[in-house]
């Protein structure tokens, strides 16, 4: 059922950086159906909110797991639930990352919008190569996990350094441009705020990779979930149903909307 | 450790450059591997070489007060470390170090300048290939201006 909340409890919560931490959900009685990477739930805080937000593991138990960052009322309140805590979930909404016929995959993600991605990195193809930026190394998400990727060809970057990061300063456009990567054969997936994916995705379209291998994954104010309510709404696409992951060749006019 | 060059074809950086000028840039050229910790050069220094590098990873960096060296960039696989070289007074207006251990082709910028002003042809591939390279720091640079991943609230 897509307009009720379905009673799950935070089984853990992982604290990931100053603004952002990982629960992992328990159904208390009826479960949801399976989520793809890519797709998201609708949390609901009880007393204060709904908000979407994307599945950032699925390990296949049942269990859902979501990764906030606190940015206003509601993400606070999820973002602050203890084990313990029961929320309303509904979902699972929009469109998956698009994964078959991937030959080499190409993923770039910025901010938190490395957790939508997160569920892809479980499961790389034969040469995966996946480029981070955060504005610090504190920002970064799951860096522990990071580390540790086999099968990954792992460069993280940061808008700001510190004298204990031996990774990358710069922006995510700079390693696109310069790492081998064959055109004819890359599917690029990239997710982060949208001038970010507007930049990559030029970079990527002037290394020749052509535009219909390149998705990227779209935010609106998503509420009901089901295309009905319109609050999602960018040009043609709602984006709860239609998104959030969008075709670069759809996407691209779309992404220099000033405001709908 | 120095090895002397044979060639610049598998850089994608001179992709536009023919053979000749590839090789003649190669004259003037040399292949340098660095520990990580490397000072390779310093502000306010004589800027009389420039680096691709091949592998590894360089940070350019600058002098605050109270904050010591603060790293401002990082320079990895296929980009070009050094541009003060292009214009008089050849000064470094910054520091850069070596992070982690790096192979690099290393340039003799005053023997490159001379073959570019003898050679206009090559003179003007050279300045495409620079062009195209700042333009990508550049813009790079304006976009961490924008401070995207910030916190909204």
């Amino acid at each position: 059922m897509t307009w009720v909340p379905t009673p799950y409890r935070v089984a853990t919560r992982t604290v990931e950086t100053h603004d952002s931490a990982t629960l992992a959900l328990r159904p208390v009685a009826e479960s949801l159906p399976a989520f793809r990477p890519g797709q998201f739930a609708m949390l609901y805080a009880h007393g204060v909110g709904e908000v979407p937000i994307s599945v950032s593991a699925i390990p296949g138990d049942g269990t859902l797991v979501h990764t906030v960052r606190s940015v206003g009322a509601v993400s606070r309140a999820l973002h602050d639930a203890a084990p313990g805590t029961v929320i309303g979930v509904r979902g699972p909404f929009g469109t998956a990352w698009r994964l078959d016929d991937v030959e080499d995959l190409l993923v770039v993600a910025g901010g938190i919008g490395l957790a939508p991605l997160r569920p892809v990195l479980a499961h790389p193809s034969k040469r995966t190569v996946f480029i981070a930026g955060a504005r610090t190394p504190q920002d970064l998400l799951y860096t522990a996990e990071l580390s540790h990727l086999s099968g990954v060809d792992t460069v993280l970057t940061v808008d700001h350094g510190d004298h204990d990061w031996n990774g990358r300063i710069g922006f995510v456009t700079e390693p696109l441009a310069s790492i081998p990567l064959d055109p004819d054969r890359t599917t690029a997936l990239l997710c982060g705020p949208e001038p970010m994916m507007r930049f990559c995705a030029r970079t990527l379209l002037g290394r020749g990779v052509p535009a219909e291998r390149i998705q990227v994954s779209l935010e609106r104010n998503m509420q009901c979930g089901i295309g009905l309510c319109g609050h999602c709404q960018l040009g043609p696409l709602l984006l709860c149903r239609s998104g959030p992951v969008v075709g670069y060749p759809v996407a691209e006019p779309l992404l220099l909307t000033r405001e709908l | 450790m120095t090895t002397p060059m044979t060639g610049l074809d598998t850089l994608p950086l001179f992709t536009n450059l023919s053979h000749t000028q590839r090789a003649a840039v190669a004259g003037v050229s040399r292949i340098e591997t660095y520990e990580a910790g490397t000072r390779l050069f310093d502000e306010g220094g004589l800027a009389d070489q420039c680096w691709v590098v091949q592998t590894g990873c360089v940070t350019v960096d600058t002098v605050v007060p109270q904050r010591g060296r603060v790293a401002v960039q990082s320079i990895g696989p296929g980009e070009l470390l050094g541009w003060s070289w292009l214009v008089p007074p050849y000064r470094w207006h910054f520091g850069a170090t070596v992070v982690s251990p790096t192979r690099a082709v290393v340039v003799d910028t005053a023997a490159l300048r001379q073959l570019a002003g003898e050679d206009p042809a090559l003179g003007y591939q050279l300045s495409l290939v620079l062009l195209e390279a700042l333009l990508n720091r550049l813009q790079a640079t304006r976009i961490r201006l924008l401070d995207l991943y910030r916190n909204p609230s």
